[in-house]
């Protein structure tokens, strides 16, 4: 019997301690909502409720709003050198509750505990440490004199990477001497709770960080207030567009970045088993809850089925199960509604006559599960080609010449991120030059840097993050 | 059985000639897949089990100058038993030994199941001419081994002649016949990935049972990056319908949770069929004892002194 069990190896929940119920923070604390209603927050994998958060009305926003211009007369007086102090501590603080905020992360939004752990939380802190360093610094990036920060910015945060988009938010903002109003998502909000926590921790000065949380009536709240003077914005290109077109006619700054339906290109002269590995991690990295997630795969006619055949054997090696598990690899859907959206896309899928190669694993009898699904004989025309799932679900494309693969990659609404996979250097700038992607990595998938700027193309959105362009979306010509 | 196959397993040299100039591999990949599978966390009864396996895969080695035969005797005799205190510990899977110290080893292990393996083809640098290989490979087979572990021809490789090397190891091979021929690559001198897996593909193709990535005669032993190119080359093996080939592992490792870093490797890449001492093997000389303490750990929940465990 040479079978061989990996035995649980659950990280303690007990580092965390999560109140019953949750206020927003606004000027320098914790306030019960003017709403005085409350949503519960769930752990995915087991539907437990977590906690209760305040629901922001017009009132709570507009309040947080406030104290936000309030701690901008402060924030502005602040001088740069000692902005960058304040990032830097918290940036330390990050780091040494980071398991803290890993278990949170998992708990509340159901991703694996070694990608909150071993990814989000290192990331989290090198963008603070990064943009800390820029802060006293802006005239060397963008000239002297010639830009000025928007004042008081908004900032709504999607719930697949709560901590880490809030990172990608908060640092440059607060960086370039804007002050914050953020709303994190509905199913996610319990790790910037704690982050408003550090923020009392550091001595912040009140109102240059305020946090209301909510729903998606909260987040429009905030996006329709008349002293915001920037909104940025991650998540879905549905919602994206909605706030486009409320700001369109006022003088209001906007980033967005929105969907992605990103393509894997691997041709036939690829190392063939590292680029399975990084097919797997393009989609199935996060439960495929990543907008740059490569989720169509296209794949050079002539190795299909050999490819294929890897590529699904090592996807019967990926462990689905317990977020907190330190060997799981796939955790759970983050929400009921987001997995009954990707059953509908994947019953549409089938029903168009896709073909459906699916996992054989145990889920868990409570909490939303999905098991790592891979689709192939699609054909471009089918749904689950076109439109984002944002699921572990890849769809399998072919082409026949790399002006092909290039032809079928640009053929979407989205232009976010792409994956380029061969041993040919010539090959790999060839298509890089040709590809419509904010992001192109190549023989490699997921690669992050705080110093490299980050954002989409088409409706995946405009405004960068990350990076000295990352300054910019929170900086405007000085007048 | 693959009719491509000739006697011994072996796979012409036109086929071969082609999977080694098809050979991609890609390091970054490498890097991040190995990096990722060390941290799964492997606990209790799991561990147990993989810390047990272990043992039962060790080719216990003493390969020096100085090698006597009640030094060989002694360390037989540990293989055979390695911790006389419980009887759940398994016999190692071999001892390995220079070719004038078989005989000594295997009249110690007699019909235990401990095999005994003979390096030669002038291990460790292999600088020999092809007939001084085989006669050196034929006495330890007359001395009553039961594994033969040669190195390939660094010299021809690198020269470009993969020939020579391929046609070597076949050579060996037929000398060996049923005999389990493990060939070593000396991956600390062949660097990189890509040369792994050309080294890889030749060996297999010739015969050879078992790829083994090092002498430990140099300062660069086995590297978990080079074990997955090799089970990753094994694999792609199989699939072509060669049959199922081992991996051994030796050179510098020293520690349990090494060793057991190497298990999730073979696990996750090649599947559990791979963990059994006839697919997978660790060369060792000091890793045994970390094992049998770390068992002793999970069992009693004390790291004992290594004077708890006999020498070898």
């Amino acid at each position: 019997m040479n079978n061989w069990e990996y035995a649980e190896s659950i990280e303690s929940e007990k580092i965390v301690n999560i109140e019953k119920k949750y206020g927003h923070f606004i000027q320098g604390e914790f306030v019960s909502p003017n709403s005085k209603k409350y949503l519960d927050t769930i752990s995915p994998s087991t539907e437990e409720v977590l906690s209760s958060i305040s629901i922001g009305d017009e009132k709570d926003v507009d309040f947080a709003v406030n104290a936000a211009k309030e701690g901008l007369k402060q924030w502005s007086k602040t001088s740069p050198s000692e902005r960058s102090k304040y990032l830097f501590k918290l940036a330390r603080l990050i780091q040494e509750r980071s398991r803290e905020f890993a278990v949170l992360e998992s708990l509340d939004g159901g991703k694996p505990i070694k990608e909150s752990r071993d990814f989000d939380l290192p990331q989290v802190a090198q963008n603070f440490f990064y943009y800390a360093g820029w802060a006293d610094k802006i005239d060397l990036a963008w000239g002297n004199g010639i830009s000025k920060p928007y004042g008081v910015v908004g900032q709504i945060i999607p719930w697949n990477f709560p901590l880490l988009m809030l990172s990608w938010k908060v640092a440059p903002a607060l960086a370039t001497g804007n002050t914050v109003v953020l709303k994190p998502a509905e199913t996610t909000p319990l790790t910037a709770l704690l982050f408003a926590e550090l923020c009392d921790e550091v001595g912040l000065p009140k109102g240059v960080f305020n946090l209301v949380t909510g729903d998606g009536t909260t987040g429009s709240h905030l996006v329709n207030h008349k002293d915001i003077k920037k909104i940025a914005f991650t998540g879905s290109t549905s919602v994206g567009k909605y706030i486009q077109k409320s700001l369109s006619g006022r003088d209001v700054g906007l980033t967005l970045e929105l969907g992605g339906k990103a393509a894997n290109i691997v041709y036939n002269d690829a190392a063939l088993d590292e680029a399975v590995e990084g097919v797997v991690n393009g989609i199935f990295f996060n439960q495929g809850h990543v907008c740059c997630a490569g989720s169509r795969l296209l794949v050079q006619e002539d190795i299909h089925d050999v490819f294929i055949d890897k590529l699904e054997k090592r996807m019967q090696t990926l462990r689905v199960g317990n977020p907190l598990d330190k060997n799981t690899d796939i955790g759970a859907i983050n929400s009921k509604d987001q997995l009954d959206k990707i059953n509908e896309l994947v019953n549409e899928g089938v029903n168009d006559g896709g073909e459906l190669f699916q996992i054989e694993c145990e889920l868990p009898k409570n909490g939303f599960w999905f098991k790592p699904s891979l689709f192939t004989g699609v054909q471009a025309n089918y749904k689950i080609a076109t439109e984002e799932i944002f699921g572990p679900v890849l769809t399998t494309l072919t082409f026949r010449t790399p002006d092909e693969a290039v032809e079928i990659a640009n053929n979407t609404e989205y232009g976010l991120s792409a994956g380029i996979w061969t041993e040919k250097g010539s090959k790999i700038l060839w298509t890089a030059d040709r590809l419509d992607a904010g992001v192109v990595w190549a023989n490699t998938f997921n690669k992050f840097d705080p110093a490299s700027p980050f954002g989409g193309y088409k409706e995946s959105g405009f405004g960068r993050e990350g990076g000295r362009h990352g300054l910019l979306s929170y900086l405007k010509a000085s007048s | 059985m693959n009719t491509k196959l000739s006697i011994n397993n072996i796979v012409d040299w036109t086929t071969t000639e082609d999977m080694v100039n098809n050979v991609k591999v890609d390091e970054v990949g490498v890097l991040d897949r190995v990096s990722s599978l060390a941290t799964r966390s492997i606990k209790r009864e799991s561990k147990l089990n993989a810390l047990q396996k272990i043992v039962s895969m060790c080719d216990l080695t003493t390969l020096e100058g100085e090698d006597t035969e009640g030094k060989i005797i002694q360390m037989s005799s540990k293989a055979i038993a390695p911790d006389p205190n419980d009887e759940s510990v398994p016999s190692a899977a071999a001892v390995c030994v220079y070719p004038a110290l078989v005989s000594t080893a295997k009249k110690t292990v007699k019909d235990s199941s401990v095999k005994v393996a003979s390096v030669s083809s002038y291990f460790p640098s292999g600088q020999a001419p092809i007939e001084s290989k085989i006669s050196d490979t034929k006495f330890a087979i007359n001395e009553g081994a039961d594994e033969i572990d040669i190195v390939i021809n660094r010299k021809a490789f690198f020269e470009g002649d993969y020939k020579k090397v391929y046609e070597e190891i076949k050579s060996l091979k037929d000398v060996c016949g049923d005999i389990h021929l493990k060939t070593i690559l000396e991956i600390g001198e062949l660097k990189t990935y890509e040369n792994i897996k050309k080294a890889s593909v030749i060996a297999l193709c010739a015969g050879s049972d078992f790829i083994k990535t090092s002498t430990g005669k140099i300062s660069n032993g086995s590297s978990r990056e080079a074990c997955l190119v090799m089970a990753r080359t094994v694999r792609e093996f199989q699939s072509y319908g060669y049959g199922m080939r081992g991996i051994k592992v030796a050179g510098g490792i020293r520690s349990s949770k090494d060793a057991i870093r190497y298990l999730v490797i073979i696990n996750e890449e090649l599947g559990s069929s791979w963990l059994s001492p006839d697919y997978f093997r660790f060369g060792a000389s000091s890793l045994l004892d970390d094992v049998l303490r770390q068992i002793k750990k999970l069992k009693t929940n004390a790291y004992q002194s290594s004077y708890y465990f006999p020498r070898g």
